[in-house]
This record gives C-alpha cells, sequence and structure tokens, in this order.
C-alpha cells in the first residue's frame, strides 16, 4: 500500500458540521486491488467519509486525491472517476432500467457508439438482463440495489463506494449483492463499502478499516483476521478507543443529515 | 485543527464596545430631535393638520427597511462567496430590523390614512405591494426556522434574502407603473389621483433630512449591530453546548 | 472532463419528460386541480359578462400559479424519494445545467395546463381568450414562474414542512410577474388599444430575464453544499 500505487489518498481530512468534528485529521491510502469495507458504530463518520470522497459534501480541511486529481478543486474529474451505490437507490421509478441506465450515460457522457452494449454487459452482469424493459419502481429492493450498482459502474470509475447497501435487503437479496460485490471485485474494481454487518464486511472485503469518532481506530487486511474473529476485533477497537483519554470533542451519536 | 476552524465560526462574546455605546447615546438622542424637528420646528400642514407630521417617521421608516434589506442582500452575496458566518448574521439582522421598521411604516402609514382617506387599510397597489414585502420577509424568517442544519440554513436564507429584495424594488418602482395608485409620491410628480400630497416648505424639507438621517440610517445601523452580537453570542452558545454535550 | 451543458440539460429534460409522459402524474393532478379552481371560480363569483372581464384573467393566473406550485411539489419530490439528487450531483455536470434542464421540464408542463385553461375560460366564462397575445403572456408569464418555482422548490423539497413553504416563499416573490401577466391580460381581453397595455408585456420579459439569471446562477447554492 505504498503512495505511487494509491488510487485514492487522502491526507488530514477534517469535516466538521455544525460545530462537532465529524472526521478528525483522517488518513487513508486505498491501493487498486484492495476492496476496504469501512466499519464502525452509528455517527463514527463511515457515511461522511464517503460523502467527501464522492464530492457530496466539501471538507472542512485536508485534501482528497482520486487517480492524480484533488477535490475539490478538480471536482468534476474527481466526480468522472467515483461510482456511488447509497442505501438509497439513486434511481427514477417511472423509467425503466434501462431507460435509467440510458440517462446517466447522457449525464456521464458515454459515447453513443458503446452506450447500448455497455449497458447490455452491465444488465448482464448484475443478473437483470430480462428486466431491462421494465419500470424501476416495480424492481424489489435487492434488484434496485444491483442495478443502482450497474449505474454506478457506467463510466467504468476507479472507485466504487458502497454507502450502507445491505440495507433493506433480506438474506437471500444480500446474497446476491455480495455475488455481484464480489465478482465485480475480481474484474479489478477497487471499493469501498461501509456497513454494520460484519459477517459481510468478513466475505466480502479484502482490508477491514474501523472507524469510532471521527478516526480510524483498526485498519488490517481481512486476510489477517481469522474467521469469526472479526466480531471480537471490531468490539476491543472500538472499546480501546473509548478509553483513550481525548482533549477533543467527539461526534454525537447520531449521524448529522447533510 | 478541527477545534482552530470550529472557532472560526463565532467570536467569543465580548463587552459592548465603546462605539457601540455611543451610537447608541446618537440614535436615543437622534430620535428625541428626529421627534422634535417633526412636531415642533416643521410648520402645521394647512389642508391635512397635525397628522401631516406622522410623515416625517413614516417615510424615514421605509427607507431603513430599504437599507437593512439591502443590507441583507450584501450579507447574502458575501456569505455565499465566503462562506463566513459573519455575513449571514449580517443578513439575518438586515431582515429583523427591516422587518420592524416596515412595521412602523405600515402602522404610521395607517394612522395617517384614518383622517385623510377615511380608511385604515385600501387595497392601493403600493400598500398592497409593501404588505407582500413584509410577508416575504416573515416566509424568510420561516424557512430559517424549517432548516436543522446551520450550513444549509445559511445558504438557503442567503439565496432567499437576495431574491426577496425583488418585492422590495416592486414597493418602491409600482408608483411608475400602476398610476392608478392613490398614495402620494415623495420624489418626482405624484400621481394625479393622489390624494394627501403637500408642498415642501423650509421646515417640512428640514424635519425630512433629519428624519432621514435618524430613522433611515443610525436607527438601523445600531440595531442591525445589536442584533449581529446576539446572534454571534447565539452561534458561540450553540457551540459551547455542543462540545459540552459531545464531550 | 465535465459532461457538455447542453447535454447534460436536455438529458434532464428528457428524462423528466418520459417520466411525464408514462406516468402523468403531473399533468393529471395539476389538470385537475386547474379544472376544479376555474370551476368554483366560476360559481363563487356569478357574474355578468362585465365583471368576467376583469376577473377571468385573476382567476387563470390564480389557478396557474397554485397548479405551478403543485407541480412543482411533486417533480422536485420524485428528485428526493430515492435519493436521486445526489446521483445528478454525482455526475461530472454543470450546476446550472441541471437547472436548466428541470426548468425547462416544469416549464414545459406548466404551460400545457395553462394552454388547456385558455379554451376553458373561453367555454366556461363565454370570453375569448384564445389569442396570440394572451398566447404570449400565457409563455412569459408561466416563464417567470417556473424558473423561481424550481429554485425555490429545490430549497423548500431539503426542509420540514415543504409543500406548505413552497406556496409561502414563492407566492410573494413571483408577485411581479403574477401582477404584471394579470394587468395585461385583462386588457387584452377588453380590447384596449395596444399602447395602454404593451409596457407590461415588456415589464415581464425584463422581470423574467432577471428572475431566470438569478436562479440560474444561485440554483448551486441551493442543492449543493
Amino acid at each position: 500500500m505504498s503512495d505511487s500505487s494509491a488510487v485514492l489518498s487522502i491526507r488530514e481530512l477534517v469535516k466538521v458540521y455544525d460545530f462537532v468534528p465529524v472526521l478528525r485529521q483522517l488518513d487513508l491510502d486505498v491501493a487498486q486491488s484492495d476492496c476496504v469495507a469501512l466499519l464502525g458504530p452509528n455517527g463514527s463518520g463511515k457515511s461522511t467519509l464517503l460523502r467527501l470522497i464522492a464530492g457530496l459534501i466539501k471538507p472542512s480541511s485536508g485534501t482528497i486525491e482520486i487517480g492524480g486529481w484533488q477535490m475539490p478543486k478538480e471536482a468534476a474529474a474527481v466526480r468522472a472517476q467515483i461510482g456511488m451505490v447509497s442505501h438509497q437507490s439513486l434511481l427514477y421509478g417511472n423509467l425503466t432500467a434501462r431507460e435509467n441506465l440510458v440517462f446517466f450515460a447522457r449525464m456521464y457522457d458515454l459515447p453513443k457508439s458503446e452506450r447500448d452494449d455497455r449497458i447490455a454487459a452491465l444488465l448482464e452482469q448484475v443478473g437483470l438482463s430480462r428486466r431491462a424493459e421494465s419500470l424501476v419502481r416495480t424492481f424489489s429492493r435487492g434488484m434496485q440495489q444491483r442495478l443502482s450498482i450497474a449505474r454506478a459502474l457506467l463510466h467504468s470509475p476507479h472507485v466504487l463506494l458502497f454507502d450502507e447497501p445491505y440495507s433493506g435487503l433480506d438474506q437471500d437479496a444480500a446474497a446476491m449483492l455480495d455475488e455481484v460485490i464480489l465478482r465485480t471485485h475480481q474484474d479489478g474494481q477497487t471499493m469501498m463499502i461501509s456497513t454494520h454487518l460484519l459477517e459481510r464486511a468478513q466475505r466480502v472485503a479484502t482490508r477491514v478499516m474501523i472507524l469510532n469518532r471521527g478516526r480510524v481506530v483498526l485498519d488490517q487486511s481481512a486476510a489477517a483476521i481469522a474467521e469469526h474473529q472479526l466480531a471480537s476485533v471490531y468490539a476491543r477497537a472500538i472499546a480501546d478507543n473509548g478509553v483513550v483519554k481525548d482533549s477533543t470533542p467527539a461526534s454525537p451519536v447520531t449521524e448529522p443529515a447533510s | 485543527m478541527a477545534q482552530a476552524k470550529a472557532k472560526d465560526i463565532a467570536q467569543e462574546p465580548t463587552a459592548t464596545p465603546s462605539l457601540l455605546r455611543i451610537l447608541t447615546l446618537v440614535t436615543v438622542l437622534g430620535v428625541v430631535v428626529a421627534l422634535v424637528f417633526a412636531l415642533v420646528i416643521a410648520g402645521t400642514d394647512i389642508e391635512q393638520g397635525e397628522v401631516q407630521r406622522i410623515f416625517y417617521v413614516h417615510m424615514p421608516a421605509f427607507f431603513g427597511a430599504f437599507v437593512a434589506f439591502g443590507a441583507t442582500v450584501l450579507g447574502g452575496v458575501m456569505y455565499l462567496w465566503k462562506r463566513d458566518p459573519k455575513w449571514d448574521r449580517l443578513a439575518v439582522a438586515g431582515v429583523e430590523v427591516g422587518f420592524a421598521l416596515a412595521l412602523i411604516n405600515l402602522i404610521t402609514g395607517s394612522i395617517w390614512a384614518r383622517p385623510i382617506w377615511n380608511t385604515w387599510w385600501t387595497w392601493d397597489p403600493r400598500l398592497t405591494s409593501e404588505a407582500i414585502m413584509v410577508l416575504t420577509y416573515a416566509a424568510y424568517m420561516m424557512l430559517r426556522a424549517g432548516i436543522d442544519n446551520v450550513d444549509t440554513r445559511r445558504r438557503f436564507a442567503s439565496v432567499y434574502g437576495i431574491l426577496a429584495f425583488a418585492t422590495v424594488l416592486l414597493v418602491l418602482f409600482i408608483i411608475r407603473v400602476r398610476d392608478d395608485t392613490i398614495h402620494p409620491t415623495v420624489v418626482g410628480n405624484s400621481p394625479q389621483n393622489a390624494q394627501g400630497s403637500f408642498a415642501a416648505t423650509s421646515g417640512v424639507v428640514g424635519a425630512l433630512m433629519v428624519g432621514l438621517l435618524v430613522w433611515g440610517l443610525i436607527v438601523p445601523v445600531t440595531l442591525m449591530w445589536y442584533r449581529i452580537r446576539l446572534e454571534n453570542m447565539l452561534d458561540w452558545v450553540n457551540r459551547k453546548k455542543m462540545e459540552v454535550l459531545s464531550a | 472532463m465535465k459532461t457538455g451543458f447542453w447535454q447534460v440539460t436536455f438529458a434532464v429534460l428528457r428524462k423528466d419528460m418520459l417520466a411525464e409522459m408514462r406516468s402523468r402524474e403531473l399533468l393529471s393532478v395539476m389538470g385537475l386541480f386547474a379544472l376544479l379552481s376555474v370551476i368554483i371560480f366560476s360559481f363563487a363569483l356569478e357574474l355578468d359578462r362585465e365583471a368576467r372581464e376583469t376577473a377571468i384573467s385573476g382567476v387563470i393566473w390564480v389557478t396557474v400559479a397554485f397548479a405551478s406550485i403543485i407541480g412543482l411539489n411533486r417533480s422536485m419530490n420524485s428528485e428526493r424519494e430515492q435519493g436521486n439528487f445526489d446521483a445528478l450531483l454525482l455526475a461530472p455536470v454543470d450546476r446550472s445545467a441541471l437547472f436548466l434542464g428541470k426548468f425547462l421540464g416544469n416549464f414545459l408542463v406548466v404551460l400545457l395546463v395553462g394552454l388547456v385553461l385558455l379554451p376553458l375560460g373561453t367555454l366556461l366564462y363565454n370570453i375569448t381568450l384564445i389569442q396570440p397575445w394572451v398566447l404570449l403572456i400565457l409563455v412569459l408569464g408561466i416563464f417567470g414562474l417556473s424558473s423561481i418555482g424550481t429554485l425555490l422548490a429545490a430549497m423548500t423539497a431539503q426542509t420540514r414542512a415543504r409543500d406548505a413553504l413552497l406556496s409561502i416563499a414563492m407566492l410573494p416573490i413571483v408577485l411581479p410577474v403574477l401582477l404584471a401577466a394579470v394587468r395585461a391580460t385583462t386588457s387584452i381581453i377588453s380590447n384596449e388599444p395596444i399602447e395602454n397595455w404593451i409596457t407590461w408585456p415588456q415589464i415581464l420579459l425584463v422581470v423574467d430575464l432577471i428572475y431566470l439569471v438569478l436562479c440560474f446562477f444561485t440554483f448551486g447554492f441551493v442543492i449543493e453544499e
């Protein structure tokens, strides 16, 4: 994980909401082969971190660099390198799956000649080819979430971000989502996934990062954590941080709305 | 670092600066002097009688509201540009002071209209547009109250404060485009059907000038200064509260 | 790196029109509201011909204003429901292009409702509303309503009171537009000579342009931190 190979690097990132620091002096490098699971209690700053990387909110200070472009100075260039899947589908219910993808292809300026092939390939990848012409509002949560991944992958982003992708999914749908995530990662896609589901994180991630009170309290390769050990590692990491005497005020329990 | 950042958001409240103390004194004296000019020095209007004297407060109060709402536009533009909360404090001070002065303007106008137009209120274009202007700034305050996140609140309020100024301009220009108003014009020719115009003698001009200086400039500036300090103090208290809660 | 301005504008416009053609959510609600409003006014006002001539333009414009508020709320909520605003902001696009796309969509839908209102008013009030000048005023007035409306709806969609706040925030600011539109319409349908009212369309045009420029440049501040 040296600097030169990092797709995404973050330096001294600070985000303050309503006088409360949510992220404090965060440093982070993500390598091309990483699938980072971002864990942590509510309000630890997971969601804020992903939204900052995606350029949806602006940092109070610090830098974010993706593929050599800096945020927020070269925001448009950075945005072109980022795909995001959120707990909301970010899709239009009154359009079909294909129409949704065509719309976002236009927004990302995909060449017309490649567009249809790309969309067909992505629908195949997320297992929705047969439902391409159905309205998205008729889709189940799981199908919407998979289509969401296709939307996020349209423009071949350098980094794919998932913000609580499992929320609202049942076991089967979550397993199917896992499969899509794993397959996408095998294709060489860099990913960051925020979740509070430890077993899901352990299944898909190559690297585990635990955030607490706006700081990274643990950053390890997933292989280094033995199976079924993540829960205790997680508990220890959170608890340790609680003991550390802290002069700066910590974030409140609830995630501030942005 | 995070600490330093938070400190920029609100300054620690200080004791009232001496310039503000002096200004307060000047304001109080100014109001008294303006009243003396209006009630004693200016001659009684032949047509309208004593009630005409209310004009020396009425018209300058609108001017003061104009200045305050103008400060809101300035604060809004500067906040969107610099993102420094102090500009938003100026904007909110402008709205509240302007709102108060516009109410004074409406009420004094109403008292004057009772004997002159024989009614407290009439749906005259200028009166109606001014009522709408006051409601616009009431909407501004409701908009502020409806947003929890302070940054969002400041951004939206800045945009709305700029747009709302359109209604102030409407009040000013409506007399030029709607000739059916009965409201007299102070600058330029009154419309033909204006009821209650009067001639500008030297006593009238003197009282009006003093009134404009006091109500149109000194009063809004002093009040806004106090309001800005109050808003700063609120931000400061909020910040302290959040620090204690999250410690 | 940025996607072309007009490409984004028309992508957003096409997306909104396609969704609207499919669901007719906006048109059905707004159209029904407009119909009800005109009928209720005609009952409530029970007018003779002369009074109708002065009242009809007020009825038409009040109806258009409220119908547009209903439509704007729906249109913005569709962007908020699934977090679609975020999806738009994630893309490397000009924020003002997003505004223009949303604005044009709202403008066309409200204009369609306005165009239905004219024959309806002609029928119910027995006054010829289908005249070239009335059409021009309709286009200009709805243009102003939609630009301010699009900006403010994007704002109020992010507040607690939402729908209620939009009418309170929007009506006073669009008053110059409504005023000019009502006055012009009244004069035109009473067949007054053109020099009596030609200033109104001119004022309308100026106000429209000022509002469009203001909204165009402030929209970015409203949807993005």
